[in-house]
């Protein structure tokens, strides 16, 4: 496959993922939070969740960033959101990795060229 | 009573106590400088996308959990597709980028607790997913060629579901040492391994997928396949 067109096809498959496929994703706990929940209920109490019995995740504690613009995979906890929240977070890990990956390329190139120079 | 949310994915902050949770940051800390370091013998000018693309493919993908049992489900936590295509110092780091992006800005996986999700994702997930990697890589060679794309599905399989473990393993350890909850030990340790066998067959099939995706058509780009190709190339000449 050429240089372009894999790279074009591997960006548009992350879009897709981030921005559509995470639609269908399952909303039950994951095999982590099944277990720190476990002898618990989850009740709704006014709209929010609580918890009922006694188990693990009771002694969890509020998120320090609960009310981050995109907590919980919304943006500003629109309804339907899901979808815009992850494609931006696809791009902010991309630019993340991106940059850190190139500084780290870089300054091993730079630590080859003065071995080379010095040699 | 707690509010909780439902749709988080990682360890929450208060599960494991404060001494323990920084004693995991530290051990974060120092893993992740060590890759940061070993990263520079994997990564040029030509596998920086690469690396990039692979860091927001694993956050894209976590997003999609897959049901494993009736109303318990799982999602990749992504060692063994990072080792295998970019290298473990560099796929480390993509995961614990990863974690960072989820922690700080979707409030998704605690705060004081990301030094225990990034030791147990980034680090031990990692480490035994790419020493599964090699291992079974060096098996399925028998000291020539370079993998077959079918092999190195199998490859990516096998190292997903014993990643998958081994990073379980890792919360099992933290709840031991500092849990701040009743719930006895056994009890957790067996629902916490059974349930991540499960997710690591999922795992195993998104990484087989994707490695086999990547080096269908880019072998030149699959860290795994270029270690190999280095070898084969010496033991020609």
């Amino acid at each position: 496959m050429s240089g372009r067109r894999f790279w074009v096809s591997f960006a548009l498959v992350i879009l897709a993922i981030a921005g559509g496929v995470s639609y269908l994703a399952s909303s039950s706990p994951d095999g982590l939070d099944s277990a720190t929940l476990r002898g618990c209920q989850v009740v709704e109490v006014d709209g929010a969740e609580q918890l009922t019995g006694e188990c693990i995740a009771q002694s969890a504690t509020e998120h320090p960033v609960s009310s981050s613009p995109l907590a919980d995979y919304t943006v500003l906890g629109a309804a339907g959101s899901g979808g815009l929240a992850g494609v931006i977070g696809a791009l902010l890990t991309l630019a993340v990795a991106g940059g850190l990956f190139w500084l780290i390329a870089r300054s091993r190139s730079r630590s080859r060229t003065r071995t080379d120079a010095g040699a | 009573m707690t509010t909780v949310t439902v749709h988080a994915m990682h360890m929450s902050d208060g599960i494991v106590n404060a001494p323990t949770s920084a004693l995991f940051g530290v051990i974060a800390a120092v893993g992740l400088a060590w890759c940061a370091r070993r990263a520079r013998t994997e990564l040029d000018e030509r596998t920086v996308p690469l690396a990039g693309l692979v860091a927001a493919f694993i956050f894209a993908v976590q997003m999609v959990n897959f049901p494993i049992l009736p109303g318990v489900s799982g999602h990749l936590l992504g060692g063994a597709l990072a080792a295998i295509l970019v290298g473990p110092g560099t796929g480390a780091l993509c995961i614990a980028i990863v974690l960072v992006v989820q922690a700080l800005l979707f409030a998704d996986g605690g705060v004081s607790a990301l030094g225990m999700n990034i030791t147990n994702m980034a680090l031990i997930g990692v480490a035994a997913a790419y020493g599964t990697a090699l291992g079974l890589s060096a098996l399925l060679r028998r000291g020539r060629t370079v993998l077959s794309v079918q092999a190195l599905g199998v490859v990516g399989f096998v190292a997903a579901v014993i990643g998958t473990l081994s990073a379980a393993t890792g919360f099992v350890i933290e709840y031991a040492i500092g849990g701040a909850a009743a719930t006895s030990l056994p009890a957790v340790t067996g629902y916490v391994l059974g349930t991540h066998l499960l997710i690591g067959i999922g795992e195993g099939i998104i990484t087989a997928a994707t490695v086999m995706a990547v080096a269908g058509a880019r072998p030149d780009l699959v860290y795994l396949l270029r270690g190999q190709r280095a070898e084969t190339a010496a033991a020609a000449a």
